[in-house]
């Protein structure tokens, strides 16, 4: 094991070679360039015996990878804001097509105005594509979350593509010490890609052709959601034999900080999460109980995990990297979704942070939860309040 | 360091007893340069230094347009136990001016701790700038060390690493042999050059 100070988008790289992909292509844009230059010298000195296929657009980098996917190879490719927003079509097809195609996408805002920072929007509108998602917080998870995703992705009950978020700098362009795990132990981890449906001349099949409303189209997308709720258990039991040969693990969907006892529980995902556990540290020291739950997954969401966490809290706040227009944050919906009916009603609050990469700093985190001490004590002010907006 | 012994439980005491010093809080540094000189590397190059040291680090840059000649901020962490926190340096214990330009536009040592200083690229000594700067400054003429080493071009030298030779001197920390192994590990180009620099600045900064 060889521990390097490296970027996140270089441990993006390093789980790529270590996985042994087989065929990569991708299109550069801020911040994910870095992933596929570095990958680009690794093809280019043999530390990776893979193809990397040159395209005119993120669109086209998707279809190439269904297509090497549906021919038997390990494929990779990496994007960011308006490139994953040129592959949506691709995204549809690569799930329909039950290619486990990994991704790494660094969560950057939309424009305009133009905009190369942090936010999650990008990825949270291809919620509905069929794609696993995971959210790191460090450069090591990334790194272990990639070697886990193909595990997850190949597996036969599963068959989906998945994709790995950085936010965008905060991890990309930030180097932290990182274990690169040996060979021998991923290759002991990660047998050789063995598609369950590969295109063979012998046995031909076809994909992705038409299907009437008669037919099987219905059945096929009954699939896809089955093969969704499968993925959950393989999450966890990935993660725990991971744990075991690799001595990390990362529980799975969600994460538990100090929350089991937690008074102001907060309900988030990404780096901001990382600089909340400081956060909650010192509230505790002051005597508050706080808590934190990281989302680690957001599909398939993990309902039944927060139904279970969040029982003993007293205020849950969800903070938000994002914001859909005319409603409210995703994180929040969805969370509120999950707790209904399952527990007694809970005083819930959603916090708009960090839209276009505006720094989350402790200061924001201490102010979400001194908020959520009030409504403990005085009840909600209101449901979604944007934090640290200029007025 | 300046002895900043805090709470520390036995464990993290057991962890770091190899490391000078063995006890420190966490220590923010924030580089102010324009793009093309370096800030970025520097600030990775810092951190890997004291990696090599065995503290845990963590660095990162904020820069607007992606330009020559645009401002760039960067930032170190150092710190005995694993650095979570992740958001920009409001408060850095210590600032490195790569380029005074920089300093027309922006109050370089906002936020700086009281017992911090500004290490700035210049050929002024340190007096010479206590109009535009509150606080402890040293100064090394970074620029003219690049030169000499043929590091980037005489319009645009390329000073990071001279830079972080005056950092070791001025902040005591790391030791300059780790910085030079970080830059003969990590420098882009020229590795042999960029740790002469280093050497060279270490050698000649000047202090209050």
């Amino acid at each position: 094991m060889v521990k390097k100070v490296i970027t996140g988008n270089s441990a993006a790289a390093y789980g790529v070679k270590l996985a042994r992909v087989q065929v990569v292509s991708a299109y550069p844009i801020t911040p994910q360039t870095t992933v596929v230059e570095k990958l680009a010298d690794f093809v280019a000195n043999g530390e990776l015996n893979a193809r990397f296929v040159n395209v005119e657009s993120e669109h086209s980098a998707l279809a190439a990878l269904i297509s090497a996917s549906l021919g038997g190879a390990r494929t990779f490719t990496a994007t960011s804001a308006h490139g994953l927003a040129l592959m949506h079509e691709m995204m549809h097809w690569a799930a329909g097509a039950r290619t486990p195609v990994v991704m790494v996408n660094v969560n950057r805002a939309m424009g305009p105005p133009w905009n190369i920072w942090a936010e999650m929007t990008d990825s949270i509108a291809q919620r509905d594509t069929g794609w696993i998602q995971f959210y790191g917080e460090s450069n090591q998870e990334v790194l272990d979350t990639m070697i886990q995703l193909y595990r997850i992705c190949e597996d036969k009950e599963v068959m989906l593509p998945g994709m790995i978020c950085e936010d965008a700098f905060y991890l990309s362009h930030t180097v932290l010490p990182v274990d690169i795990p040996e060979q021998e132990d991923v290759d002991r981890f990660l047998p050789p890609f063995e598609s369950a449906y590969k295109l063979d001349f012998d046995n031909p099949v076809s994909i992705g052709s038409l299907s009437m409303p008669h037919q099987w189209y219905m059945e096929l997308r009954y699939k896809i959601a089955e093969s969704m709720e499968n993925a959950r258990k393989k999450i966890v039991e990935v993660d725990r034999e991971f744990g075991k040969i690799f001595g990390r693990s990362y529980s799975g969907l969600v994460e538990n900080y100090r929350g089991d006892d937690a008074d102001l529980l907060l309900i988030c995902a990404g780096t901001m999460a990382s600089t909340a556990k400081d956060v909650v540290d010192e509230m505790r020291n002051e005597g508050v109980k706080a808590g934190l739950l990281r989302l680690r997954v957001f599909r398939p969401f993990p309902n039944a995990e927060i139904v279970n966490l969040v029982q003993n809290a007293k205020v849950i706040g969800v903070a938000d990297r994002s914001i859909s227009f005319g409603n409210q944050g995703p994180f929040f919906t969805e969370i509120k979704g999950a707790l209904y009916g399952k527990i007694p009603t809970k005083l819930l609050k959603n916090y708009i942070v960090g839209i276009g990469g505006r720094d989350v700093t402790t200061n924001t985190l201490k102010s979400i939860f001194r908020n959520m001490a009030s409504i403990k004590d005085h009840g909600l002010d209101e449901e979604v309040t944007w934090v640290d907006l200029k007025r | 360091m300046q002895g900043k012994e805090v709470n520390c439980d036995t464990t993290t005491k057991t962890i770091y007893a190899h490391l000078f010093p063995p006890l420190i809080i966490m220590y923010e540094i924030r580089f102010h340069g324009r793009g093309g000189q370096g800030a970025v590397v520097a600030s990775n190059l810092l951190a890997e230094a004291f990696f090599i040291e065995g503290y845990d680090v963590q660095a990162f840059p904020y820069f607007g347009v992606e330009r020559r000649g645009a401002p760039v901020t960067a930032f170190t962490r150092v710190d005995t136990k694993p650095v979570r926190v992740k958001m920009q340096i409001y408060e850095p214990n210590y600032v490195v001016v790569l380029d005074p330009s920089v300093m027309l536009k922006t109050d370089v040592s906002a936020g700086l701790k009281p017992d911090g200083f500004v290490l700035v690229n210049t050929t002024k000594k340190p007096a010479e700038l206590k109009d535009k700067i509150k606080a402890r400054v040293f100064t090394v003429d970074a620029s003219g060390i690049a030169m000499k080493y043929r590091l980037g071009s005489k319009v645009a030298p390329i000073v990071n690493t001279a830079i972080l030779g005056a950092f070791a001197f001025a902040a005591k920390m790391p030791k300059i042999e780790s910085v030079l192994a970080a830059i003969r590990k990590g420098a882009p180009v020229k590795p042999e050059e960029n740790a002469r620099a280093a050497e060279e600045a270490y050698n000649s900064t000047v202090g209050e």
